[in-house]
């Protein structure tokens, strides 16, 4: 108990949690369609392409946030036009695009402020990043994310389950599959200087997943995994804290062993 | 009888490679058309442009009588990425009501009511909170029939509904389609399944070779040649 009040005590880690507490929702919602449409590369994808982006945000001296999210929002268009094409493979494609930004962004900072603890950051996440600016940004988009992928919930479920149909039945599938990119997106480039561009993909991609295997109905997979994705992160805080572990392998920890817990109970479901 | 699709010359192309070529059907209102055709016939391309999800590259489909194009309730072939779907099947069922939404976001007293009734009518009320990966083969077409029920405007458009089923799931279908199609709906459906289909139909349409072999009252079509394929 002391360990949360000492914790909540330095004003970083508090703008930490807040920030982490949005994103992990934000993450958590859109991951279950991500994983449900098999689109789980393009997450992947997209924190590889991120980490590119905030190297040339250090290197131009610009504001990261500003660099980051147009540079981003592009590439999801790319990947989903990529993933969608079913000529070039996609996840090769997307190999490709996550490790050349990924080059392309150490070679920016080897050349211009050289690798440092800054980069080093980028990659595996930091505790210390947020600044109040960047978490009042973080709580404008974050609601965004959330009131838009509320809006289109119906939408969004419908396209997921069966894309065909919904485009028969006159719903604009494509538009939504972009919303869909656009606001994960959003999602990877406010987490990823907490939980590093190599991490930030399981914070879509697991509390789905350990959702999954419990719940069987759409809007509960959902509930649930937003449920986990907060209470592992807020675990993961501490855990960072008080073993003085980074916060991004941290939380992916603890996400792995929630995963574990929810694959054995659900396994113990099926047989009863 | 009055016209509710009127197909005229339609072809349609992949890369520039026929798949369809000048095909004409009709589709009256309360019709039951059967089409038969080969796998690779062009079938399922004739099924995409009828909804809409590949544009013709020549002709035309024309909806009449207060039908729009998104008016179709479709079924299709259930596939291996939705058994495992997370999803109730109130869940399933509602969303086919997602073309009578307008720009609104959230459903109403009006398509929760429709929902209901179409399950109701499919005798699946007694499943709405069951997990949609937890059903049997017959039970996910029927979640899926009154999807399309909720979408349909007077037309349902079934994609091999049989083909999965055991030949007592099969008949009992059948009896379900034929009871829809007497209260008002017109229905097209694919089929492999020759004989029993033919049983049901009121119209046949046969493709071979990318191009109508046959299009005629399943009566002339028993008479005519084809009928031993």
């Amino acid at each position: 108990m002391d360990t949360i009040i000492s914790l909540f005590s330095y004003g970083f880690i508090l703008r930490a949690i807040i920030v982490g507490i949005m994103v992990s929702l934000c993450a958590s919602v859109l991951g279950v369609n991500l994983v449900l449409k098999r689109y789980s590369m393009i997450g992947d994808g997209l924190s590889h392409v991120s980490f590119g982006a905030l190297a040339l945000a250090a290197a131009l001296n610009a504001a990261p946030l500003a660099v980051s999210v147009p540079i981003v929002v592009i590439a999801a268009f790319f990947l989903l036009r990529i993933t969608e094409n079913s000529k070039l493979s996609g996840d090769a494609m997307i190999a490709v695009f996550a490790s050349s930004s990924l080059a392309f962004g150490i070679i920016i900072t080897s050349l211009t402020t050289g690798i440092n603890a800054d980069i080093c950051n980028y990659m595996f996440g930091s505790i210390l990043a947020m600044s109040t600016t960047d978490v009042f940004i973080s709580i404008i988009l974050s609601l965004i994310v959330l009131i838009m992928y509320l809006i289109f919930y119906n939408r969004i479920f419908a396209i997921t389950f069966d894309e065909n149909f919904s485009r028969a039945t006159g719903v604009k599938v494509d538009i939504y599959n972009m919303l869909i990119a656009v606001l994960t997106a959003l999602t990877i480039v406010l987490g990823m200087r907490i939980m590093g561009s190599l991490l930030i993909s399981s914070l879509i991609i697991f509390p789905a997943l350990s959702a999954m295997r419990v719940c069987k109905l759409f809007k509960s997979v959902i509930i649930t995994s937003a449920i986990i994705s907060i209470v592992c992160f807020f675990f993961g805080i501490i855990f960072s804290y008080t073993l003085e572990i980074p916060v991004g392998a941290s939380v992916v920890c603890v996400n792995l062993c929630t995963f574990i817990i929810f694959f054995i109970v659900g396994k113990i479901k099926e047989k009863n | 009888m009055t016209d509710i699709i009127k197909v005229k010359n339609l072809s349609v192309s992949y890369e520039g490679k026929k798949v369809i070529e000048n095909i004409s059907f009709n589709v009256e209102e309360n019709d039951f058309l059967v089409i038969f055709g080969e796998n690779g016939s062009g079938k399922s391309s004739l099924i995409k442009a009828m909804l809409s999800l590949k544009e013709p590259s020549g002709g035309e489909i024309e909806f009449s009588g207060g039908l729009s194009p998104h008016e179709i309730g479709y079924l299709p072939q259930t596939s291996l990425a939705q058994r495992g779907f997370p999803a109730s099947v109130r869940e399933v069922v509602i969303s086919g009501c997602l073309n009578k939404m307008g720009k609104r976001a959230f459903y109403g007293k009006k398509e929760k009511a429709l929902a209901e009734e179409k399950m109701e009518l499919l005798d699946i009320q007694n499943l709405k909170n069951e997990s949609f990966q937890n059903l049997s083969g017959g039970q996910m077409q029927r979640v899926l029939l009154a999807r399309a029920l909720c979408s349909a405007g007077r037309v349902l458009l079934l994609d091999e509904p049989t083909s999965g089923l055991d030949p007592s799931k099969t008949a009992d279908f059948y009896e379900l389609i034929c009871r829809i199609n007497a209260q008002g709906t017109a229905v097209i459906m694919v089929s492999h399944d020759v004989h029993s289909s033919l049983s049901v139909a009121k119209h046949v349409l046969h493709i071979g070779n990318h191009s109508a072999l046959f299009y005629g009252t399943a009566h002339d079509y028993e008479l005519s040649s084809l009928i031993e394929d």
